[in-house]
């Protein structure tokens, strides 16, 4: 029971970095930035349920929902304004820009909502389901079942959809592709929604089994999935899944062993020993300059 | 290069499947390759390629696009490593050795699409090629020790001699970036030949280069080729280049080597134009 | 550009008309007296800033941010080894500067109890505590650049983002070590999350002012040479650097090592500073402010480096009443220089005194043409010169 009940706790953290890694890998995977705006994203999704569900006191549908808007607007928006501007400049300009879009938005919540935790109030009132003899944490079960939909639907939104075919299409090559009739800054604009709304899926989550909204939450979140991304082979969404289901796992034996406080040290060291290992990550393809 | 001093020289006997100039036969070719090929997935790139090159040898290679030409300067100087076949340069083997211990032993090479350090003058990009000509240890340079201006004075006089082969001395602070086209591809060359080559490979040196330009070249070339007593292979697609300045020409398609012989056999070899032109252009 | 610069005509390969344009030799300034302008120029500064000390027109906070000032200038200029000369993007650098700052003192507070020295007599000063200082400096130098070489052999076989991360990794992983490495141990060491107390105040303005003269001379000698040269050529093109000779993987892993060395001597005179360490500091926003200076003041340029390093670090002291809106003052700044400006402020320009007197010398000014100095001196006004300033000067600007 005690292993079951760890597995699921596995699952449940590693099906949130999943979610999360997968905004990380669409938006590398189509203009090769790593955008470290996206853990703060899911921060201003947190925020906007603690808005609407504690301070205007609506029913938490109207939460998800305009989280889940919210962080696309704001995906895209910030799509607009920092990185639009810089799509020819050097790669290290745009990353540098990513950095501040995050510090932006980490202090900006700060300064509006100050630095202590806001409580989110609970989405639903189930919090276990009765499944044969065992009782499971619904917030996991949700958690687990929504990952795995989310990832077969975006698979199947760049494998089968004209516009994963014109995703795909700007990834291989941005200039051939508008030759070819892409509308590429509509394609790019697309691309952070869909990894924004998955944010907001995952701001969603991330507090319904942790119920706090913090200004600096996106940060460590962020950076975990980030490095998910990265072990599983950015760019890459089964890379993502299996990126972020490997970063949960560690966390919960190395805690499981009592050695919570070296959790992050363990999985930045995975990261280390897999991309000294397959220098881009697990699913990763190689790229070569052209000599 | 001290490294390999140590090594003897695998001396291998090779019925030489190139011509070599009069003046060089029984010396040592310079640069041999043997059965060298590279397959990229299951395409086979280039096949089989010979080469045995006299010490102060000019030779061409030429072919259509795509032929393989510049992977095969990629194979000589290990940018890729080979799938079959290999590299002599002197009688050392280059396998397993870095780009960077190629050049060491005497290989160098310019860049089809310029590769200059373009934020960088003139003068310092010619010192990057004598830098591992310079000893001086980074505790010295820091501390500014008289080793180190005696050598900075030395190279960058070296440098400036250098330039002078081009007449680029006066652009010597000019940043490389900066530098008009023609004066980018001699630059190019110069860097290659501050490394003290045995070998120097040019890739299409006389890319978008006027007739007048390109005949300054071809006299270059040889005068390079006299001056440094070193064997030049390049890659051109200027055919009046060619077979002005290649005392053997090889001619590459699909990989493969189909003919090779002086520019005039070349020149009347049925098999290359039909490379070229295509069935319909051979008469 | 120069008058005799090729306007991209066709132009015979060899001319025998060679530099027809060098009419009159430029003056140029002898090597020792650019040496001698410098060291001149960085002693007054440093008498000046010591004598208002001790007349007290600096009171002792504003000589506390001086010494800041001067630890933020080492940590920009030495990440600019490694983003601005190497054009990587280490995310890691104020992990190098945590090993460091524990490193120098931890030596020292040990060293202090073996020899008998007392936290006062860093105050008065004595031949001990000198030697203590500079020890300290070098063994948290040195832990800090084999820190830098463990990392930097794995890291630097990956290619951009990749390098980025996981540096970034890895100084996480140093700062959750230095969090809880004593119970590991099972004696103190570093002090946990409560942090290393009881840190002499052995750093003060003199020392720290020298310490940024010797560091950005070290760096500047360094890049004007060979070794200098090779790093150069790596960020320009590293295919042809390796083709022209360049150790590519030896280069990078030496401007990373030296990177983190002056990291971590930055590092100690923090330390010695604040008089406290706590792991909690040395997180990646650190590493990320440090990061803000050098983009801001421009990648490869010494000069710029220190610059925005005196600004970022004395304007949030001077506006400690918002000091809640200076971090989106930081990021928003951040973003337009990316945006507007991406190369910096300062580009890759750097200024050079010297080059100012010889240019006076010759009567060669940008808004006048009758200068006799037409020969190869670069024009600043219209060309920005690759070659850079003299380190001393930069450090001589430091503190004004």
């Amino acid at each position: 029971m005690q292993v079951l009940m760890q597995v699921l706790n596995g699952l449940q953290l590693g099906s949130i970095y999943a979610l999360v890694a997968l905004g990380y890998t669409m938006v590398y995977g189509i203009i090769l930035l790593l955008n470290f705006a996206h853990g703060d994203i899911i921060m201003v999704g947190a925020y906007i349920s603690w808005l609407v569900m504690a301070q205007l006191g609506m029913p938490p549908v109207v939460a998800m929902i305009l989280s889940v808007l919210g962080c696309t607007l704001l995906g895209v928006l910030i799509d607009k304004v920092a990185y639009a501007p810089l799509r020819n400049a050097p790669r290290l300009s745009i990353l540098i820009t990513a950095i501040g879009v995050s510090y932006f938005l980490e202090n900006g919540a700060q300064l509006v909502f100050g630095a202590d935790a806001k409580v989110v109030p609970a989405f639903t009132d189930v919090s276990t389901i009765q499944l044969g003899g065992a009782s499971l944490s619904f917030a996991a079960v949700a958690t687990v079942v929504v990952t795995a939909v989310a990832t077969v639907v975006l698979t199947l939104l760049v494998q089968k959809t004209k516009l994963g075919k014109a995703m795909r299409a700007v990834s291989e090559d941005m200039g051939a592709a508008r030759l070819m009739g892409i509308n590429v800054n509509n394609t790019i604009s697309f691309t952070f929604a869909v990894g924004s709304a998955l944010a907001g899926i995952g701001a969603i989550l991330y507090t319904m089994a942790y119920t706090q909204a913090t200004p600096t939450m996106g940060m460590m979140l962020g950076t975990k999935a980030f490095v998910a991304a990265v072990l599983g082979g950015i760019g890459s969404i089964p890379g993502a899944v299996v990126g972020g289901l490997l970063v949960g796992f560690a966390e919960v034996i190395v805690t499981a062993l009592g050695l919570s406080v070296w959790k992050d040290a363990v999985v930045f060291l995975l990261l280390i020993i897999v991309l000294i290992v397959r220098p881009t990550g697990i699913f990763g393809r190689t790229m070569s300059e052209k000599v | 290069m001290p490294a390999d001093k140590k090594r003897r020289p695998v001396l291998v006997q090779v019925e030489t499947p190139n011509l070599i100039p009069e003046r060089d036969l029984g010396k040592m070719p310079v640069l041999q390759a043997e059965h060298l090929g590279i397959d990229f997935g299951g395409l086979t790139a280039v096949d089989d390629f010979n080469i045995a090159m006299g010490r102060t040898e000019i030779s061409g290679l030429i072919g259509p696009n795509g032929a393989g030409k510049t992977t095969i300067f990629n194979l000589l100087t290990n940018v890729y490593r080979p799938t079959r076949g290999t590299v002599l340069l002197d009688g050392y083997d280059t396998a397993g050795k870095s780009v960077a211990e190629v050049n060491h032993m005497g290989i160098a090479r310019t860049f089809q699409n310029i590769r200059l350090f373009s934020k960088m003058t003139v003068e310092e990009n010619v010192l990057v090629g004598f830098g591992s000509q310079m000893k001086t240890h980074l505790f010295a340079d820091m501390l500014r020790l008289p080793s180190h201006w005696r050598q900075e004075a030395e190279f960058r006089e070296k440098a400036r001699e250098l330039l002078d082969i081009f007449d680029m001395r006066r652009f010597a602070e000019t940043e490389a970036g900066n530098l008009p086209y023609g004066a980018q591809r001699r630059l190019e060359i110069l860097r290659a030949l501050a490394t003290s080559p045995k070998v120097l490979l040019l890739d299409e040196p006389a890319a978008g280069m006027n007739p007048a330009e390109t005949e300054e070249l071809m006299e270059n070339i040889q005068r390079i080729r006299d001056e440094f007593q070193i064997a030049i292979l390049l890659i051109e697609h200027d055919m009046s280049l060619v077979m002005g300045v290649c005392e053997v020409v090889g001619v590459l398609d699909y990989g493969r080597i189909i003919a090779k012989g002086t520019p005039e056999e070349i020149q009347n070899d049925p098999k290359v134009i039909e490379a070229y032109l295509g069935k319909q252009g051979v008469k | 550009m120069t008058d005799n610069a090729p306007k991209g005509e066709a132009r015979p390969v060899i001319s025998a008309t060679a530099s027809k344009g060098r009419t009159g030799a430029y003056r140029r300034l002898p090597m020792p007296a650019r040496y001698a302008i410098n060291a001149i120029l960085v002693l007054v500064f440093l008498v000046v800033g010591e004598l208002m000390i001790d007349g007290g027109a600096i009171s002792r906070y504003q000589s506390t941010v001086l010494e800041q000032v001067g630890i933020y200038i080492i940590l920009a200029v030495s990440l600019n080894i490694a983003t601005g000369y190497l054009g990587q993007l280490p995310l890691g650098h104020a992990g190098f500067m945590s090993v460091g700052g524990y490193g120098c003192a931890i030596f020292i507070v040990r060293m202090m109890e073996t020899l008998g020295v007392t936290a006062r007599d860093f105050v008065t000063g004595s031949p001990v505590c000198g030697l203590l200082f500079v020890g300290g400096l070098l063994v948290g130098g040195l832990c800090a650049a084999v820190c830098g070489l463990i990392i930097g052999i794995p890291a630097l076989r990956l290619k951009g983002d990749y390098l980025a991360i996981i540096t970034l990794a890895f100084s996480e992983i140093i700062r959750v070590v230095m969090l809880n490495i004593d119970s590991v141990l099972g004696f103190k060491l570093t002090g946990g999350a409560a942090g290393l107390t009881g840190i002499p105040g052995y750093t003060s303005f003199l020392n720290v002012f020298v310490v940024v003269a010797v560091v950005c001379f070290l760096i500047h000698t360094m890049m004007k040479s060979r070794h200098g040269r090779a790093i150069l050529a790596i960020r320009d093109n590293e295919i042809a650097a390796e083709a022209t000779g360049v150790n590519t993987t030896y280069y990078k892993t030496l401007a990373f090592v030296v990177s983190a060395f002056f990291a971590g001597v930055a590092g100690g005179l923090y330390a010695g500073c604040i008089g406290v360490l706590q792991p909690a500091v040395f997180g990646f926003m650190k590493s990320i402010e440090i990061l803000v200076m050098v983009v801001l003041g421009g990648m490869g340029s010494m000069l710029g480096s220190v610059i925005s390093a005196t600004f970022l670090t004395i304007l949030p002291e001077a506006l400690r009443a918002f000091s809640e809106y200076r971090m989106i003052v930081y990021a928003v700044v951040l973003i337009l220089v990316m945006i507007f400006r991406p190369q910096g402020l300062l580009g890759s320009y750097d200024f050079s005194l010297s080059r100012v007197i010889e240019r006076v010398l010759n009567h060669d000014f940008p808004w006048g043409k009758g200068g006799t100095g037409k020969g190869s001196a670069p024009d600043a006004a219209d060309h920005e010169p690759s070659e850079t300033t003299d380190a001393e000067e930069v450090s001589a600007d430091a503190g004004r």
